[in-house]
């Protein structure tokens, strides 16, 4: 890669250690709870305890006994600070989806467990809290739809009667292919039919939500505090609702203990607080509960997925058919219905299949509201084919890495246009896999599997392969246009030099983890030749970073940091213009190394960097008709998105007499282009692997009939712990992506993406000679267990 | 979540702790360590609106051991039967079974008197007490009364323990042959999904999270005590069982692992 | 409401709390030690371990009562006066143990609280002492790797 002409790369690709670090390990960092704000109004939600009911009434008056406690307010009380407004969602993915109107406080019908019915305002959290547990709220309870399948029975209870059905949208990507896809079934020798759940996720970042609103009486302004991943987006979104001028608000995001998605959204409590901040001219605020939060934050996954392939006799997949139930809840949060989509153009993976169906039907159930979730429809996707070519695999009789071989998009084939519509940028699939199975150790592990099954071990041991492609870097702004997202995907980023050379770096990218500061500067200091700690950058507050959307989408680096390179490069464009006016030079006559500009061929004739900076400051002998100072700003929309990916090797040892798995060894080997950090990726790498993992084994947000999440906090939903985590062994494979000057593409989601199929192709791989063909998600003890015996002829 | 307010009154000593009872009445709590109480007052499952705290009863953290008995102050923690080395020469099952449970900080804080009047099913120490054959001294108004640990539990959360008597010491053989625990969880800091402790060479059998109570599982060790193996003794441990249904097990799959797990902890136990 | 005593990172405290205070939020909200988080509302998460007494606790599932003339170590009062961290938060660090790091301070004093009460401790004890503290960015290695760095037991 070239940073610039003719200048080695000193920092990007190594393992510096973040500056974001010592503020974080000292407690310096403040978080959104962390924020003292004296005389602030504390806010406690009073949420349903039905999963539908009709609110008869609301009584405060023993909550309103209690020291501290000043007011009980329903949401009819609530009603006209928002007035028309309601909670957006931003993705309209078809002209005629249903989106029932969503108030931050429900006036008549609570529609799910959680959905807040009133709100108590008191002096403290403690009171806060006393009173809203000492509100008592009549239900007339209603007939409740749980689980996605019962959403579109007859007869199904509605979520929303008005809406006359619990259908939200169906979105299909066939056009004219409808036709091939069935020919290439009818033609096929191999047909593989499966179908999968994807349980509902709690995404729990280890720092619950929590919010501020700060007004300024006086002036009208408002600042707006939120553990979120999208300041400016929040900004916008809450103008629009509430009606407050964008040149009167302002948003921040402090420390954000963890996202995954999950605050990527624009909740009811950032509303409701900022509306009653400005209506009561104090501070409002509300710090989430753990397990309050497993009610009110949005969930992730929820899908019911049919995926159908169709291969000819050698195995090479002709057709994938895939029809999705995805789970809404019961209302659109800001991205809701756009997250199956993001999976919908993968289906294929990372295969060469030339015929493609996909159909998802989207459902209201009475639950908390689904959204983006670490990976966002791609692991769902990755999830359905990758189990699904296992299965081809047994039915062709050739080993998992083999059907993959015979099936990858070839190194050879790149820009490859996939029959979903999409140009994959760059990659060599198959030497990712083969990277991947040296560094397994598979033959070994292959003989050690029989070894095990000939001497009648009740511990088996099981391989499970996936290889997975996923599009990073949203996005294209008029690809989003096509698919009626409400937003570009551009990021914007500024340069600043100061007199000292000392460099500000302001990214609209909103980091809460991924260590942007660092890398940033990385990137930066190559670039001008200077030291990264000279390199501040600024982010995630918009008096700061005015412009800006945000972190998701394992966009930050392929686009917020594409967009921070391109602002320096302008900036050392302006610089070389100044240094060719001192240095009585010809532009074209200079070169930039190191952080100096030279004559090339009169080495003597230099000026550095630090004497155009003051030059530029001073502008006392600048060219004519230049503006002084060193600063460039740069907004980027990317051309297309990247295509990060990669092969993940699993092996569990099942014990058959308990069903118990263990991890015992995981293998990586990840194309996500060139790496700034590899430190910063490989973390990443590690920590989106066992969340993923997780997802396999552990993790389920647990419904009772009547609606009710059973698994609200974390003794019983199971976030693993160090305890639980194998050693991750990890490799790259790197093909610089062609869309962006840096070659970069994204690792944000790779682990996550990848990790659940490789888990439980593994799991089935243990059992597969005993029958088990297919254990749900999570392959809980209990769940492999009763699938030996279910194999087996019934439980014993 | 936020505890419901109550008023704290601090026990100078074990009569001391007796009386606050007495004066309060039924809603009144003892607080030792409180890793079992506080989670359960922070979800509000438990509001009592007097806590006598006798987390400060020093003379109540012991490990003394004589005339084949071993005897444990109430208030001593789990981190202290962990890592005493007289427990490892007395008791090495119980200094085993303390360092499983929860995690350390919780055992830093936890006391084996507090996880025995607490008496939850899941607990680990208070199934390795009941197959010790341990013996669990009660101090109430009237003075001080020593319950087998087989007559302490008598259902979920309860035990004989009186409103107004407080355990002062927790008394179980030393030495005593083969032994073994069985721990089986999805988490390591979780509670067992099914547990068994295997004492005495198969004499003391207990299981964890099986019912109501920790229980004894007498038809196994009769099964031992007539010559059965491992694998025969195992399969009756269900037998006659209720256990629970929950998000991790079902009484079915409860079974199944307790008799599995029985047999791998009398196997590890010496019982062929 | 109380009178109660603290020594908080060597110095004493005194304040008014009513019995029911969690000792997390006497620390955060009362004496303004922000730097110990809360996580979770079960006693499962770990991200309010400080150490009592020396020894590693959840500040969670303490009342401020319980602490009255303890010695409570916060995360705060870990590094040197002039800024010099302390070799486990140093440790962390150097091995990339942290990403958004909220669970980080409370990872740090179980950390600490672990080696001095294991000695010796080898990749799967470590692993097995932190199961009380969990992180959802890392997926532990360099945690893992970075105790056992400051351990002197090895690790990467």
């Amino acid at each position: 890669m070239t940073i610039t002409e003719d200048a080695p790369a000193a920092h990007v690709g190594s393992r510096r250690l973040r500056k974001e670090d010592p503020a974080l390990l000292t407690g310096e960092a403040r978080f959104i709870d962390d924020l003292a704000l004296p005389g602030a109004i504390w806010v406690g939600v009073v949420r349903s305890t039905e999963a539908h009911a009709n609110i008869v009434g609301i009584d405060g008056s023993a909550a309103l006994e209690i020291d501290g406690v000043n007011e009980v307010l329903s949401g009819a009380d609530l009603a006209p600070l928002w007035g028309e407004g309601a909670l957006p969602c931003a993705w309209p993915v078809t002209p005629d989806m249903k989106n029932p109107t969503h108030l931050p406080v429900a006036t008549t019908t609570a529609k799910y467990v959680g959905d807040a019915v009133a709100v108590v305002l008191a002096d403290s959290r403690y009171a806060a809290a006393d009173g809203a547990a000492a509100v008592v709220v009549d239900y007339e309870p209603l007939p409740a739809v749980v689980e996605i399948e019962d959403a579109v029975a007859d007869g199904a209870p509605l979520v929303h009667p008005d809406l006359e059905s619990n259908e939200c949208y169906t979105w299909g990507l066939w056009g004219d292919n409808a036709a091939a896809v069935d020919a290439a079934f009818a033609e096929a020798a191999h047909v593989v039919s499966e179908r999968y759940l994807q349980q509902r996720l709690i995404p729990a970042p280890m720092e619950p939500r929590g919010c501020a609103a700060v007004p300024s009486p006086a002036g009208g302004e408002l600042t707006l505090y939120s553990a979120t991943q999208i300041p400016h987006i929040l900004k916008v979104m809450t103008a629009v609702v509430l009606g407050i001028p964008e040149n009167k608000l302002r948003v921040v995001a402090p420390s954000v203990g963890g996202g995954f998605g999950c605050k990527l959204n624009v909740y009811a409590e950032e509303i409701l607080c900022s509306a009653l901040a400005m209506q009561r001219g104090a501070p409002v605020r509300w710090t989430e509960g753990r397990s309050e939060g497993a009610l009110s934050t949005i969930q992730g996954r929820g899908q019911v997925q049919h995926i159908e392939l169709a291969a000819d006799a050698d195995g090479k997949v002709q057709a994938v058919r895939v029809k999705l139930l995805a789970d809404m809840g019961a209302y659109l949060q800001l991205v809701t219905p756009g997250v199956p989509l993001l999976g919908g153009f993968l289906y294929h993976g990372c295969y060469d299949i030339p015929n493609y169906m996909f159909e998802c039907t989207s459902v209201f159930t009475n639950r908390t509201p689904t959204d983006a979730y670490r990976g966002a429809g791609r692991p769902e996707a990755t999830y359905a084919v990758e189990r699904a070519m296992d299965s081809l695999a047994v039915s062709v009789g050739v080993s998992p890495e083999e059907i993959r071989a015979r099936n990858f998009i070839g190194a050879d084939a790149f820009p490859y246009e996939s029959a979903a519509g999409l140009v994959f940028d760059s990659g060599d699939y198959q030497a990712v896999l083969d990277k991947a199975v040296a560094l397994a150790g598979l033959s070994e592990r292959r003989a050690d599997q029989a070894s095990r099954v000939a001497a009648g071990s009740s511990k088996r041991l099981g391989i499970g392969f996936s290889s997975y492609v996923e599009m990073c870097g949203l996005a294209p702004s008029r690809v989003l246009a096509s698919l009626d997202y409400g937003a570009g995907g551009w990021e914007a980023a500024t340069v600043r030099i100061s007199p000292t050379c000392k460099v500000q770096v302001v990214t609209g990218s909103t980091p809460h983890g991924q260590g942007h500061e660092t890398c940033w500067s990385m990137i930066v200091a190559d670039q001008l030749g200077v030291d990264p700690d000279d390199v501040e950058v600024l982010h995630s507050d918009t008096a700061v970073s005015p412009t800006g959307l945000d972190t998701y989408g394992s966009r930050s680096l392929a686009v917020g940091g594409t967009a921070v390179y391109m602002a320096t490069e302008k900036v050392i464009d302006k610089a070389r213009a100044i240094a060719a006016h001192q240095l009585e030079a010809s532009e074209e006559d200079l070169e930039f190394s190191g952080g100096t500009f030279r004559v090339r061929g009169t080495p003597e004739a230099e000026v550095p960097l630090a004497g155009i900076a003051f030059a530029a400051f001073t502008a006392h002998d600048l060219p004519d008709g230049m503006e002084p100072n060193l600063e460039a700003h740069v907004t980027y929309d990317p051309p297309n998105f990247t295509f990060p990916n990669g092969t993940h090797i699993a092996v569990v040892e099942v014990d058959t007499d308990t069903g118990n798995v263990d991890l015992v060894d995981y293998v990586a080997v990840d194309d996500c282009g060139v790496q700034i950090n590899p430190l910063v990726v490989e973390g990443q790498v590690h920590g989106g692997i066992l969340q993923g993992a997780a997802q396999a084994l552990y993790e389920d947000a647990v419904y009772n009939s009547d609606g009710q999440l059973v698994s609200t906090n974390l003794a019983d939903y199971l976030v693993p712990s160090a305890a639980e985590a194998p050693r991750f062994r990890l490799d790259s494979h790197a093909t610089p992506s062609p869309t962006n000057p840096m070659g970069v593409k994204g690792v944000g989601e790779a682990g996550t993406i990848a990790a659940a199929p490789a888990v439980i192709n593994a799991v089935v791989d243990a059992l597969r000679d005993l029958g088990v063909t297919d254990v749900d998600m999570p392959a809980s003890p209990q769940t492999v267990w009763k699938a030996i015996a279910d194999a087996q002829g019934g439980a014993s | 979540m936020i505890p419901a307010a109550f008023d704290y009154e601090v026990a100078e000593s074990a009569d001391h702790a007796i009386a606050l009872l007495a004066q309060h009445g039924d809603d009144a709590k003892l607080l030792a360590g409180g890793h079992s109480l506080i989670p359960m007052m922070r979800y509000r499952l438990a509001t009592p609106s007097v806590l006598v705290d006798v987390g400060r009863l020093d003379d109540l953290r012991y490990i003394r051991t004589g005339n084949g008995t071993v005897s444990i102050g109430a208030l001593t923690r789990h981190s202290e039967l962990e890592h005493s080395a007289e427990m490892a020469e007395a008791c090495p099952m119980l200094a085993s079974v303390a360092a499983l449970v929860g995690d350390p900080a919780v055992r830093h804080r936890g006391t084996l008197g507090g996880t025995l009047a607490h008496s939850d099913p899941a607990s680990d120490l208070p199934a390795a007490v009941l197959a010790l054959g341990g013996t669990i001294v009660a101090q109430g108004p009237g003075g001080s009364r020593e319950i087998a640990a087989t007559d302490f539990f008598t259902g979920y959360f309860e035990s004989v323990l009186a409103a107004d008597e407080m355990i002062t010491e927790v008394r179980v053989p030393a030495g005593g042959g083969g032994w073994n625990y069985q721990k089986f969880n999805r988490r390591a800091q979780d509670w067992a999904i099914v547990g068994v402790a295997v004492a005495g060479g198969g004499a003391g059998v207990s299981l964890v999270n099986m019912g109501s109570t920790p229980i004894r599982a007498s038809g196994v060790e009769a099964a031992v005590a007539g010559g059965a193996s491992a694998a025969e003794a195992a399969a009756v441990a269900a037998d006659g069982l209720e256990p629970p249904d929950d998000l991790n097990a079902d009484a079915e799959y409860r079974s199944h692992l307790a008799r599995v797990l029985t047999e791998r902890a009398l196997n590890a136990a010496g019982v062929a | 409401m109380t009178a109660v005593t603290l020594t908080v990172n060597g110095t004493e405290r005194s304040l008014d709390v009513e019995p029911r205070t969690l000792l997390v939020h006497a620390l955060r909200d009362d004496l303004g030690l922000t730097g110990t988080n809360i996580g979770c509302d079960s006693s499962s998460c770990g991200a309010c371990t400080v150490l009592v007494d020396g020894q590693s606790a959840k500040s969670c599932t303490m009342f401020a009562v319980q602490a009255d003339g303890a010695d409570i170590t916060t995360i705060e009062g870990v590094a040197d006066a002039d800024g010099t961290l302390h070799p486990m938060q140093q440790a962390f660090h150097e091995h990339h143990a942290l990403q958004c790091g909220y669970c980080t301070p409370g990872m740090v004093m179980a950390a600490i609280s672990l080696v001095e009460e294991y000695p010796g401790l080898d990749e799967g004890g470590v692993r097995h002492g932190l199961e009380g503290n969990l992180c959802r960015c890392t997926g532990y290695q360099n945690i893992v790797d970075a105790v056992l760095a400051a351990a002197g037991s090895g690790g990467d």
